[in-house]
Order: C-alpha cells, then structure tokens, then sequence
C-alpha cells in the first residue's frame, strides 16, 4: 500500500500538531496531552487505540469541532486555529461511522452539500454529483434520486465517502467510518478506500480501534495510549515487527506476524528455485536419470507454456512408459503477486512447500516454510537495529524502561525468531480453511489480550 | 324547524361565523407554533430547560378554560383579544413539548456530520435539525388545533368570536324556540370544521415532510 501511494499525484498537505492538548473544565486530567505529530501529505495516517484514549479527541481537533485548549495545528502550511472554524470545516473532508447521512435528502442531496455551502452553480455540483457517485462506485442514474433510509449500510457508507470528497479538500479526516459495516463489507469498503487514495493522494487522517484495519490502510500508524499520548508512530511494517512497548505490543496482540505476512508479497522475499522440472513429453527413464544426478526424489511437470501440473516421484517412473499421466497433481499455487499470507496457507496445504508461478501462470520457483520464518526475522532484525539507532525519536516517548525492554528483545532475536515462527505455525494451523478467518481470528485474540 | 331548515334559513350568519372561529383558531395555532417553536429550540438543548418549559405548558393546561378566560376578561377586557391569548397558551404546551422531543430526536450522528462538514449553526438548526423535527412539531400543530376547536367555543364567554356564540345563545334560550336547533348547528359546525382542517394538515404533512422520513 506504500507502494501504491507513492506514485499517485498527491493533492493533500501536511498536517502538523505541536504540543496540541485538550483540557475539560472540572477534569483533573487533559483528553488529550500535548501531543506533537506530522502527517505527511498524501498518506493515510491512521490513530488506532483503546476506547476513550482520545483519539477521536485528538481528530476533532483538527477541523475544531472541539477546540485545543493550547498547542498548534497547521494544515499546508496555514494555522488552522486563526481561521474561520467554519469555512475551515468546508475545506476537510469528514465521514464518520454510520455515515451520518441527512435523512431527510436524497443521495444527490447529501453530497451537493459542501459545493453547496460555497456557492458552486447547479450545473457543476450536478456534474459533480455524478462523477463521485462514479468515483465510490454507485450508478448515479440508479441512486441519485433514492433517500439514505433506501440503502444499505455499505452503500451508505459510500455516499458518505463521496459527500466528505465532495469540494475535493485536501484534507479527509475519518472517524472509524466502516466500524458499523459486516466484515465483509467493511473489506470492501477498505479496498475501495485504498484504490481511491492511490488516485487521489489526499492527506487521510483515520481514527480506529480495529488494529487489523491500520494495518491495511495505514502508510503510517500512531499508536495511542491514555490521553493521546503517543506510544508508537511509524509504518505497519515497523510496528508489527517491532512494537516500541508493552502497551503497543498488547495492542497489536497476538498475530503480529501472520499480520506482517498481509503486508508482503511473494515477489518481494528470495524464493529459491528448487524443484527439478520436466516437460511431460520427456521420457521416464531420460527423467530418472536426471533426478538420479541432481540426487532428488521429485520432479515437477510442466506443460509446453511451463505452467506447473503434477509432482512425480523417483518410484513412479520405474514402471512408466511416458510422463503423461503419471503422478500427484499440484494443488494450491502461489503467485508472484500473492501476499505471505496466501503463500502460507499454500505451503500448509501441500505440505511444506508451495509452487510460486508468475503472470503468465508459468513455473518461477519453490517458497517454503523456512522462506516465511527467515523473512520475518531478517524483518525484525532490521526494524530493531534501526529502533537501537535512535529512531524512537518519532514522536515516541522513548522512556528509559521502553528503552530497556527494546534492548532485551534484541539480545534474544534468534529465539525470539523461533518462536513467532512457531506462533505462526499454531496460528495458520488453527484455521486450515481460510487464512482471511484466521487473520480475524488472531486479531479477535489480540484484542482481547489487550 | 328541523335543524337543516334552521341552518339553511342562518346560512349567512353560521357561514361567517364559521369562518370567524377557523379563523381564530388557526391564526392562535400558527401563533403559538412560532412561540412554542421558538421556546423549544431555546431550551432544547438543556435537560432542565426543557423540564421548566414542558412543565409550565402542562401547568397551563390544567387551568380551566372558564377560569382561565375569566382570569383574562380583567385584564384584556371582553372580544377576541382574551380569547385568542388564552387560545395561544393553551396550544403552546403540544407544540413546545413535541419540539423538544423532535429536536432532541434527531440522530447526534446527523447533527455531527452537518458540523462537521461546514454547515453553520444556523444553517444546522434550519436545514437539518428542525427539518427532521418537522413531522413532531407538525404533530403538535395537529392536536393544538384540535383542542383548540372545543376551547374557542367556551371563548365565546368572553364574547369571543366563532360558533361559540351559537352554542351558549343556544343553551342559555333553552325551551324557547329553536334553541336546540341553535346548539346543535353551533356544535355539529365544530366537528365538522375540526374534520375539515385535519384533512388540511394531512396534506400539509404530504408535501412538506421529506419522504426521506415520513413513516
């Protein structure tokens, strides 16, 4: 999803806080305590934390539907606190859960509203309308004219998607839009999100409780403990590989690495080419020769376009005429494009080893356990040496203990290493049938041990 | 002198006079609903507000008319002038209260999203929230001018304007010549009005209440 973004035109700008807290009357305790963060243009920076930690707090601050009691919040460059809160507002997109269309207005109507409200003629808001309606995937001609209480809880979602982009702001704040949505919607929904991004490049600010999600979404994650206060902020990659402490760690629960396996794919690790491959019209014996020679016991046929079709065995061949219509067909494939995650459950189903095939559907290699265990090790060991460099500076209040703790994990990353392998094992096992169902489950897990 | 004789032989009187109390009663509604629409949206907003303002109103109406028109005659003297306040007070209890509830009614999340995406105060009161309010507060129009149907009759005791003063000539001459027939024409003028201006609103709801809401 980085990679996504980072080559699309990026229309968003930078939002900074600087010491930003909210204090309310008759509380002893700030909601949110001088916290101090960027958000880089064009990113989906996503606020994930417990219930009541503030951060939907620290969101609302930034278009002031709550007002900061002190600290500054810049959007491109502009101080957002010298502005009318108002005419603000109309320049940042919002969408919140449920959507909170009007329900009073037809589809049309909800969206025309902020184009409205500055004064755009009727014929460009109509065009406008339309073009979103296109853009989050509704047939305008089909819903324009239907009222909120007419759609479902997806398709509401949508328009209000559509009505946060309407002037086209650079700015999309986010309040756990898709929390009230089945999952699979909500899948949906998220994939969408992500598609529109790469066009867009709109500066994204998405506050969730759902790790799995700032997973998905988040170029960058700030992890949020008790008012506000930031335990971690960096990239999904980094977090999951090396949570800055306890509280992150909990949070991110317990299938840290099946989540970082979601974020890679098969193109991006060192897959060896190990198999012995054998055009089906080769001749048994010529074939038991060779293997004889390289010293395997398995060859992988292929057809004439080298796409992978069945294993034989070294005892299968003895009696054989021709290759033809010998031996064990291959199951599940892995493609280049697939994620570790898909490749995972793969390798558990064949056994130990999967067959990789590129775009064409042709034989590129072999990707077994042992790839998958050494990914994620090489993955912490790097987010490690570089969190020892002195990275927590990102905002992280690198306290002594945090620090401590950091540096015993590292001492111990070989066995550390083992063991999340073996997590990882557990955890693909559990689920056999589905590695999208294990995914849920190791996050419902997580969250409870949160 | 069966009743439709008397009535076809008053037709003049009874028709004006009908006009004079729909009339009364609907300018003392409307009236009502900019006040009773007013304190609601003062109040809505604070629970204890809300309770002072819905007590009052009920308060109000445990005031019998006779009693309240009486309290009134001293101090606004006798005509339509006593009438129509106590008409206006008395409507004002269904019409604060069910804008209470239809303001406070209105989804948070709606209310939210309209500040959120740059509507100004006003504009969420007028566009939104009061908007979505609208079948309450419309609600409560309804049964004010209902009730108020009945009450403008005793408003004739301050010599109020309408049917009342049919009724009361009618009860007040009973046993002489066609005092009943006076009664019944002045009461049966009341239901029919009463059914009349309830077709009215049916039609004020059906064009005015988005069908985004209605039930």
């Amino acid at each position: 999803m980085t990679s996504d973004s980072t080559d699309s035109a990026v229309s968003g700008v930078e939002i900074q806080l600087e010491g930003v807290t909210k204090r309310y009357p008759g509380s002893a305790e700030p909601a949110v305590k001088d916290v101090t963060m960027t958000i880089p243009a064009g990113q989906i920076v996503v606020l994930v934390g417990p219930s009541g930690c503030g951060k939907t707090t620290t969101m609302r601050m930034i278009n002031r539907l709550i007002e900061p009691t002190s600290g500054r919040i810049t959007i491109g460059g502009e101080d957002a606190l010298e502005l009318d809160d108002v005419r603000l507002r109309r320049k940042i997109g919002y969408a919140i859960q449920q959507a909170g269309l009007f329900p009073h207005f037809t589809v049309a109507q909800n969206i025309a509203v902020v184009p409205g409200l500055l004064g755009w003629d009727k014929k460009r808001i109509a065009e406008r309308v339309d073009e979103l309606m296109d853009l989050v995937g509704l047939d305008a001609s089909q819903f324009r004219d239907r009222y909120p209480r007419q759609l479902s809880g997806g398709q509401q979602q949508r328009v209000g998607v559509a009505r946060a982009l309407a002037a086209d702001p650079p700015v999309l704040l986010m309040d756990e839009p898709f929390g009230a949505v089945d999952p699979i919607t909500r899948g949906n929904l998220q994939d969408e999100l992500l598609r529109l991004q790469a066009d867009l490049g709109k500066t994204i600010v998405f506050v969730t409780h759902d790790f799995d999600e700032a997973v998905k979404l988040g170029d960058r994650i700030a992890v949020l403990g008790e008012a506000s206060t930031i335990q971690q902020y960096d990239t999904p990659e980094a977090i999951l590989a090396n949570p800055a402490n306890d509280m992150v760690a909990g949070f991110v629960g317990a299938g840290a690495s099946l989540k970082q396996l979601t974020l890679l794919r098969v193109r991006d690790v060192d897959y060896p080419d190990l198999a012995l491959t054998a055009d089906v019209g080769e001749s048994p014996s010529e074939l038991r020769a060779r293997l004889a020679r390289a010293g395997d016991t398995y060859a992988l046929l292929v057809d004439r376009r080298r796409r992978p079709q069945r294993w034989v065995h070294v005892r299968n061949l003895s009696a054989a005429t021709s290759l033809a219509n010998i031996g064990r067909p291959v199951g599940d494939t892995v493609s280049t494009q697939s994620t570790l995650q898909d490749a995972l459950e793969a390798i558990l189903a064949e056994g130990g080893r999967a067959v990789v095939t590129g775009t064409r559907g042709e034989y590129v290699g072999m990707i077994d356990i042992e790839t998958v265990t050494g990914v994620l090790a090489q993955l912490r060991e790097e987010h490690e040496s570089a969190g020892d460099a002195g990275d927590a500076g990102d905002g992280v209040d690198g306290d002594g203990t945090d620090a401590a703790d950091g540096d015993g994990h590292g001492g111990d990353a070989g066995r550390a290493g083992v063991a999340r392998g073996d997590a990882a094992r557990d955890g693909a096992g559990r689920a056999d049938g589905g590695v999208d169902g294990d995914a849920g489950a190791a996050a419902d897990s997580g969250a409870g041990t949160s | 002198m069966t009743l439709f004789d008397y009535i076809a032989d008053r037709w003049d009187r009874l028709a004006l006079q009908s006009w004079l109390h729909v009339s009364e009663v609907v300018q003392s509604t409307l009236l009502a609903a900019v006040l009773g629409v007013l304190i609601g949206v003062a109040v809505y907003r604070s629970p204890v507000g809300s309770a002072v303002a819905t007590g009052l109103a009920s308060t109000i109406l445990t005031i019998p008319s006779f009693a309240l028109l009486g309290l009134l005659i001293p101090v606004f003297g006798l005509g339509p002038t006593p009438a129509v306040v106590a008409l206006v007070l008395y409507a004002l209890l269904p019409i604060t209260r069910n804008t209470i509830v239809g303001l406070a009614g209105v989804d948070p999340a709606v209310t939210d999203a309209a500040k959120g995406i740059g509507m100004g105060r006003l504009a969420v009161l007028t566009r939104v929230e009061l908007r979505l309010a609208w079948p309450a507060i419309l609600a409560g129009m309804r049964v004010a001018t209902q009730m108020l149907m009945g009450i403008a009759v005793i408003a004739a005791y301050a010599k109020g304007p309408g049917l009342g003063g049919e009724v009361f000539s009618g009860l007040t001459r009973a046993g002489s010549a066609n005092a009943t027939n006076q009664a019944l024409a002045g009461t049966l003028g009341v239901v029919v009005l009463a059914l009349l201006l309830e077709g009215v609103y049916f039609f004020i709801a059906r064009f005015t209440v988005s069908r985004g809401i209605r039930g």
